[in-house]
């Protein structure tokens, strides 16, 4: 289509005085437009050369250790990314093993078992959901959310008092915690996932559907073994983009993490997050200072982590067409 | 019917209506939740609704502030933002549908756009802390600005190259067949064809950054008092919220409540609108 459309060059015509000047306005509108796409590459050059340079400093300090190391200790000026990776980690793939089988369940309801004159309006409705800013997910969860599973620990504690270990386990859980956040994230996340399913369950060809139904298979079976493997790579590629969502959530995190920079192995102690680490402790890091390079430090690692899941994401999503 | 009534069958058929039973109860799972946020929100958002948010700027507890300034500063640096976006993304949208269908530059382009567009919001802001706030030493209301304009951008070129690449071909070989340039054929006949779905576009990029948290925290950095200067400081919605939400004192608990109704319903009003530009043009 390329050719069809492009004007041949105007200085190969007879040199008519208007020629010229639409060749030119039409070398200013081509300039214009490649300049606008090279802004954006130049964007993504800057963000990874300022993050880079700004977390020179830790990583002159402790080295690639950073990564690995479970301290942060502000008086001390150690820091480590350890707690927050984890953290991180943890949330996201709670919120996935949450969300994708819920999102599974209901894209499966509103594409084949809803009437199809609801379908139109509940796919609306999600869109909707979809768009609702994080910070909301957030304040419930820690108005509401937090506070009901405080409420069920202790209620649990008190099932289990003759078993000590379960019950030590239990009455330290927190209210806010990293399983919280997993649970808040896993409900934002849930109508991204969902819209993207139903999208691609539905565009399962119908002629593929039928013919499986024809042979007497059960509604069911058809979503088993027709229309999951025939959307599988673009499923992939969905519940990646939530991956990436969730892993670099800050608002919806920061309320019910509870932000503690001490190491626990349990998920249901507070925890928290690469972005709710940078969030929480920006506000105490000075120009100039080594916590301040730490916290880009942690930027740069959040960075490098949604970009492999992004670049997974996009491997796997099949390739748009035009 | 023999067939049906063969414990096979019976088993398959039941296995069915078994998932559908789960997949009922996972949806209505999910809608109670969703419930749950929407119920809380306006539960607690609507009583806390009055002139006075509008009318009133930020004050300490128990001296019956409001909201204006925030509303106010987020309407500066979210226009500021949206000024700064939209001509580099419907530039750039157009260069990825019109110019670059082939080019390398602009299969690095697109890769490098969808990258800004999933990247973790927070790290606009470091970025943008570090490219305005480290140098001038100050936070500010145009650097808050530029770190939603950042975020805008690549929503902005990935629908207004979607729009364009849904013109029809034959349009732009009709007025180049009549002698028009290529300038002329996207501007005046490509840009108008999907002139609604750009608009969307925009509305969307809109809704976005307009509840947007995260990258405000450390480039405007919020501001309890009057400002409308763009050098220094300022307050949004967003900021607010946080603040006040986490705050110990009720009556901000509650204001931050109202904020959180009034930015939500502006969300999904833009959105909806959005939807019907869309609509009414198909």
């Amino acid at each position: 289509m390329n050719g069809s459309i492009n004007t041949p060059a105007a200085g190969k015509t007879p040199a008519a005085a208007p020629v010229r000047k639409s060749a030119a306005a039409e070398a200013f509108f081509r300039a214009t437009v490649i300049l606008s796409g090279v802004i954006v590459l130049l964007l993504l050059g800057a963000i990874i050369i300022m993050l880079a340079l700004g977390s020179a400093p830790t990583f002159e300090a402790f080295g690639i250790g950073f990564f690995a190391s479970f301290v942060w200790n502000s008086v001390d000026e150690i820091y480590g990314a350890g707690i927050m990776i984890w953290g991180t980690l943890v949330t996201s793939l709670l919120a996935l093993l949450l969300a994708v089988p819920l999102a599974t369940g209901c894209a499966y309801f509103l594409t084949e078992l809803l009437p199809a004159t609801l379908r139109k309006p509940i796919g609306t409705v999600i869109s909707l959901l979809a768009a609702v800013p994080s910070i909301i997910y957030g304040m419930w969860g820690f108005f509401v959310l937090a506070p009901l599973l405080s409420a069920t620990w202790l209620w649990l504690a008190d099932r289990f008092e003759a078993q000590p270990p379960v019950y030590e386990f239990l009455i330290s859980a927190s209210g806010t915690s990293i399983f919280t956040a997993g649970l808040v994230l896993a409900v934002m996340i849930l109508p991204l996932i969902t819209a993207m399913f139903v999208e691609i369950l539905g565009a399962t060809p119908v002629v593929l559907k039928e013919s499986v139904y024809g042979l007497g298979a059960t509604r069911w079976e058809v979503v088993r073994e027709v229309a999951i493997p025939y959307g599988r790579r673009a499923m992939v590629g969905a519940i990646m983009l939530g991956l990436g969502r969730a892993l670099g959530e800050t608002m919806a995190v920061t309320f019910v993490i509870g932000n503690a920079t001490r190491w626990s192995p349990s998920i249901l102690s507070q925890g928290s997050t690469i972005a709710s680490t940078i969030a929480n402790e920006f506000a105490e890091a000075g120009f100039g200072t080594l916590k301040l390079s730490a916290l880009l430090a942690l930027g740069l690692t959040l960075f490098i982590i949604s970009f492999g899941v992004l670049a997974g994401a996009r491997a796997l999503v099949a390739p748009r067409k035009y | 019917m023999a067939i049906s009534t063969s414990p096979i069958a019976a088993r398959r058929k039941l296995k069915s209506r078994f998932v559908a039973g789960l997949c009922f109860a996972a949806a209505a799972l999910a809608l109670a939740v969703l419930f749950s946020i929407l119920w809380t929100l306006v539960s607690r958002g609507l009583p806390a609704l009055s002139l006075r948010l509008f009318t009133t700027e930020t004050l300490p507890t128990g001296e019956n502030g409001g909201l204006a300034n925030a509303i106010v500063g987020s309407l500066i640096q979210v226009g500021i933002g949206m000024a700064i976006a939209t001509p580099i993304g419907v530039l750039a949208g157009t260069y990825l549908a019109e110019y670059a269908q082939k080019s390398r530059l602009g299969a690095v382009t697109r890769f490098v756009s969808d990258i800004l567009l999933s990247a973790p919001s927070i790290l606009v802001g470091l970025f943008v802390y570090e490219l305005m706030v480290a140098t001038t030493k100050t936070y500010s209301a145009i650097a808050g600005a530029v770190a939603l304009a950042v975020i805008a951008i690549p929503i902005i070129i990935r629908t207004t190259e979607d729009m364009l690449s849904l013109v029809p071909v034959p349009l732009r070989e009709a007025a180049a067949a009549l002698g028009a340039p290529k300038w002329k054929v996207t501007t005046l006949i490509a840009w108008r064809a999907a002139g609604a779905g750009m608009v969307t576009g925009l509305l969307l990029a809109l809704a976005r950054v307009a509840g947007e948290t995260a990258p405000l925290l450390f480039t405007s950095l919020g501001n309890l008092n009057w400002s409308t200067s763009l050098a220094e400081p300022i307050a949004s919605l967003p900021l607010t919220i946080y603040q006040f939400a986490s705050s110990p004192y009720e009556d901000l608990v509650e204001l931050a409540w109202a904020g959180a109704l009034l930015i939500t319903v502006g969300v999904l009003a833009i959105n909806i609108v959005a939807q019907l530009v869309v609509g009414r043009k198909r």
